[in-house]
């Protein structure tokens, strides 16, 4: 049950990651910085938001040739679960562990909002204590969030199962509102919205805090969670 | 060997929506007094100082390290590399 909280030169989420996976769902949380492997025995890997490398060339772009990479790479084809949460999904789609890009919004604004997921696919070790279609109030803060994907690839990805989450309206200009989603195998998941900031009643006053399912899910897969 | 001087100019590849090329067309070129602009595109551009023996090795080396390191993000970008003595 140890799970593993990436940190880059950058990264500014890892705190609120790693204390709501300490002490809101209570993992085994370790932080493990990029230029350090990772142990065996971990059995799940989350990256985190931030500006990994001040966004430098492109967002996630230089991360992306983090050490640390090549071991999430690994675990990730044992079918360990991996998530990139905005910032992390960025450095998933640029090391090649996702599809697609993510490109500058459309409004060419950072985007700091609270928003809306429909839930897509609940076969993930992250989704699957959700419902299909059901609506996720969750905030996004992203500049660089419109994720682009060429008509094939749309294509493949909607015969794999491969979109997780989408908008449940126009935010950024992404590619069929796509606002995350898996590899082939489902267990390496990244979406641009931050879960992490919706479980808590003290920042959430929106809702009865779906996002949460989201790590209950991985308790589930772990089998910890009844 | 020499010295040269390698320009990499990355850019959407067409079909990509440019916004910010799209801003400063309609909400400024435009409003100015030239009517006669019809697009205009942004990039990044990479300067490389390189120490190579002719031109042609400096464009292969740099259009290697381009693909390898992804410079560019060839999902979505392509790459233009003029070299100069």
């Amino acid at each position: 049950m140890k799970v593993g909280v990436i940190v880059f030169p950058g990264s500014n989420c890892d705190r609120d990651m790693f204390h709501v996976l300490r002490d809101v769902f209570h993992f085994d949380t370790q932080y493990f910085w990029h230029e350090k492997g990772l142990p065996k025995n971990i059995d799940a890997v989350i990256l985190p938001g931030g500006f990994s490398y001040g966004d430098r060339l492109r967002a996630g772009a230089i991360a992306a040739h983090s050490p640390i990479i090549h071991d999430i790479q690994k675990i990730s084809e044992k079918g360990i679960p991996v998530l990139g949460v905005c910032n992390g999904f960025q450095i998933l789609v640029e090391s090649g562990l996702l599809p697609g890009v993510l490109l500058k919004n459309n409004s060419l604004n950072f985007m700091c909002k609270w928003t809306s997921l429909i839930v897509k696919n609940n076969e993930t070790p992250f989704t699957s204590q959700l419902k299909i279609n059901q609506k996720i109030p969750i905030p996004i803060a992203n500049g660089e969030g419109r994720y682009y994907v060429d008509e094939d690839t749309l294509k493949s990805l909607k015969k794999n199962n491969q979109i997780v989450f989408k908008y449940a309206e126009v935010v950024n200009g992404s590619t069929d509102k796509i606002a995350g989603v898996c590899n082939e195998n489902g267990n390496v998941v990244g979406m641009m919205p931050h879960p992490e900031r919706a479980v808590e009643s003290e920042i959430n006053p929106i809702d009865n805090k779906p996002s949460s399912k989201i790590f209950e899910s991985l308790l589930n897969n772990m089998g910890v969670y009844q | 060997m020499a010295i040269f001087t390698v320009h990499v100019i990355i850019e959407n590849k067409p079909g990509i929506s440019d916004p910010e090329g799209e801003t400063i067309l309609n909400d400024l070129v435009l409003k100015g007094t030239s009517k006669t602009i019809s697009k205009i595109t942004t990039a990044k551009m990479l300067k490389f100082t390189i120490k190579e023996k002719d031109k042609k090795n400096a464009e292969i080396k740099i259009k290697k390290i381009c693909d390898e390191l992804r410079l560019y993000n060839p999902v979505v970008s392509k790459i233009e590399i003029d070299v100069f003595n």
